[in-house]
């Protein structure tokens, strides 16, 4: 179980997480939903350990991940896959050392084995025959799915997604969407993804939670929240430009 | 009276900020030297870049450099009929001063604007933050093996830059300023102490960890896109030649008041 209690995070005075609390249970998909810039890549990078919390913690299995030596938050790392939201290849680096990545680097695995494992990935992600690509001739799509494979190559217990679906087209979003819904189910792994996308949300989803102004607004099930009353949360899953969200500011300028 | 003294106390925290954050960068990378494995093969390609692709352009530069010297002496020398000493002059500023300078500011402006560029791009597309996820410390994997193949690779490039200087020299010498053979080599030998080139592979050793850290530190804090990278990459090349010369400066003082 993960369990956030009273983070706080600034940067150079401009609060971006502030007092939020939110438990993420074990072999659920939880999502959370909220804004551009609202923080919810830095509250992904406090869960694996990237910035430390100015204050509050953030418990992995009753431990505190900030205190952690580095040899724990090794450990702990590799018990964890993260796909970034630009997917974050190394552009160096084949397809192939891409995926196979940390098994390179922490594990004395002979050529053959690792390009095996790496093909397994693969396969899982819907791709092959890529393994001596760089990734700069991959589209944007098969990128992202690249970066799956090299964040389950580790086998992890923990799945972390920074908005998996934005910058493809609708059709491989909702491909990568079952794909996570797939992962999940095989893998038996606890997810937690962020997104503004609703569709994708509603799709994977077995809990949503809601961030806004630093602090989660609304935790339940997808249904839950559809059916929440308050403004906020409406305003944000319809998608509305007029709202409580968006209260005095004039997007006419825009017009 | 007060915004000036706020923005002087200001600009004064980010120098300290700054010098900190290069000592952190600077012990971790010492630390990391030490905890096998060493990357054979990245130091080897780092190796590779910064040494062998130097070549070239440290020979055009340590060679015009060799024969200006050896002209602008002349000019001198000349009305005093002394040319021969153009050759110990030639050596002797070649060794000392102008083979490690003038290396040092041409991989910090090749290589050194490479590497933050590199390492900037990364630390914008978040594959600094995948390596720290996938439990590989960017330190060890990305400065160590540029750390030590500058190391290694800046006093091999200095002793080729004074080799060629001085044959620019020669060119000059021997050429246009009709010097023996034998009398130009006996004069650029005869001055040489150890000391000359020790003095000067040392220094370059220091730039090399200058331009190294200092490349290494703007890449890793890198923020805002393609326009910070930019910037960043300006402020590398520029950082590592104030430091070079400044640090040249301070040891060029220092080794002339000890070795008295
Ligand atoms: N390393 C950082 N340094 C300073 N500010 C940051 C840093 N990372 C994020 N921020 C700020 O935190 C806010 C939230 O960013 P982010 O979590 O990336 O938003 P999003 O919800 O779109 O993922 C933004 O205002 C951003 O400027
Ligand atoms: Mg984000």
């Amino acid at each position: 179980m993960i369990d956030i209690i009273n983070l706080c995070k600034s940067f150079d005075g401009h609060t971006v997480l502030d007092n939020l609390n939110l438990k993420i249970n074990t072999g659920e998909t939880t999502v959370i939903i909220g804004r551009s810039g609202c923080g919810k890549s830095v509250l992904l990078k406090h869960i694996i350990g990237l910035f430390k919390p100015d204050s509050g913690q953030v418990m992995i299995d009753g431990k505190d991940v900030a205190l952690m030596d580095s040899r724990e938050l090794n450990n702990l790392r590799m018990s964890f896959g993260m796909l970034f939201q630009g997917a974050a290849l190394f552009d160096s680096l084949t397809v192939c050392e891409n995926v196979g990545f940390a098994m390179i680097e922490h594990f004395d695995i002979p050529p053959d084995e690792l390009r095996k494992r790496v093909k397994e990935c693969l396969t899982l992600v819907g791709l092959k025959d890529i393994e001596d690509k760089k990734p700069a001739e991959l589209s944007g799509g098969m990128r992202k799915r690249v970066g799956l494979a090299r964040a389950i190559c580790v086998r992890p217990k923990i799945m972390l997604y920074d908005e998996p679906t934005t910058g493809v087209d609708p059709i491989m979003g909702d491909a990568i969407n079952d794909l996570i819904v797939e992962l999940h189910n095989k893998l038996k792994v606890t997810s937690i993804a962020v997104t503004h996308d609703m569709k994708s949300a509603y799709k994977i989803a077995d809990k949503v939670a809601m961030l806004y102004n630093g602090k989660i607004i609304i935790y339940g099930t997808p249904d839950e929240i559809k059916r929440s009353p308050n403004e906020i949360v409406q305003q944000f899953i319809t998608g509305a430009a007029t709202g409580p969200i968006t209260e005095g500011i004039d997007f006419e300028h825009l017009l | 009276m007060r915004k000036i003294l706020e923005a002087l106390g200001e600009r004064f925290l980010n120098l300290v900020r700054y010098s900190g954050g290069v000592a952190i960068l600077l012990g971790q990378a010492l630390f990391w030297v030490g905890v096998p494995p060493l990357r054979r093969r990245h130091i080897a390609e780092q190796m590779n870049f910064i040494g062998v692709n130097s070549l070239p352009i440290t020979f055009l530069i340590s060679l015009f450099t060799g024969m200006v010297l050896a002209l602008q002496s002349a000019y001198q020398m000349q009305k005093i009929s002394a040319e021969m000493y153009i050759a110990s002059l030639v050596s002797l500023s070649m060794t000392r001063e102008l083979g490690p300078v003038l290396t040092a500011l041409i991989v910090a402006g090749r290589v050194g604007a490479s590497i933050t560029a590199e390492l900037g791009t990364m630390k914008v597309t978040e594959q600094i933050d995948a390596l720290d996820t996938l439990a590989t410390n960017p330190v060890k994997y990305l400065v160590v093996p540029r750390f030590l193949a500058l190391i290694i690779m800046l006093p091999i490039l200095t002793i080729y830059s004074d080799i060629v200087g001085m044959v620019g020299g020669y060119i000059i010498g021997t050429f246009k300023l009709h010097i023996s053979h034998d009398m130009y080599v006996k004069m650029t030998y005869d001055p040489l102490k150890f000391k000359d080139v020790g003095t000067g592979l040392i220094k370059s050793f220091f730039f090399a960890i200058i331009i190294c850290v200092v490349a290494c530190y703007e890449g890793m804090k890198t923020e805002g896109g393609a326009e910070g990278v930019g910037k960043a990459t300006t402020s590398s090349v520029v950082t590592s030649f104030i430091l070079i010369i400044a640090f040249d400066c301070f040891f060029t003082a220092l080794f002339y008041f000890v070795g008295k």
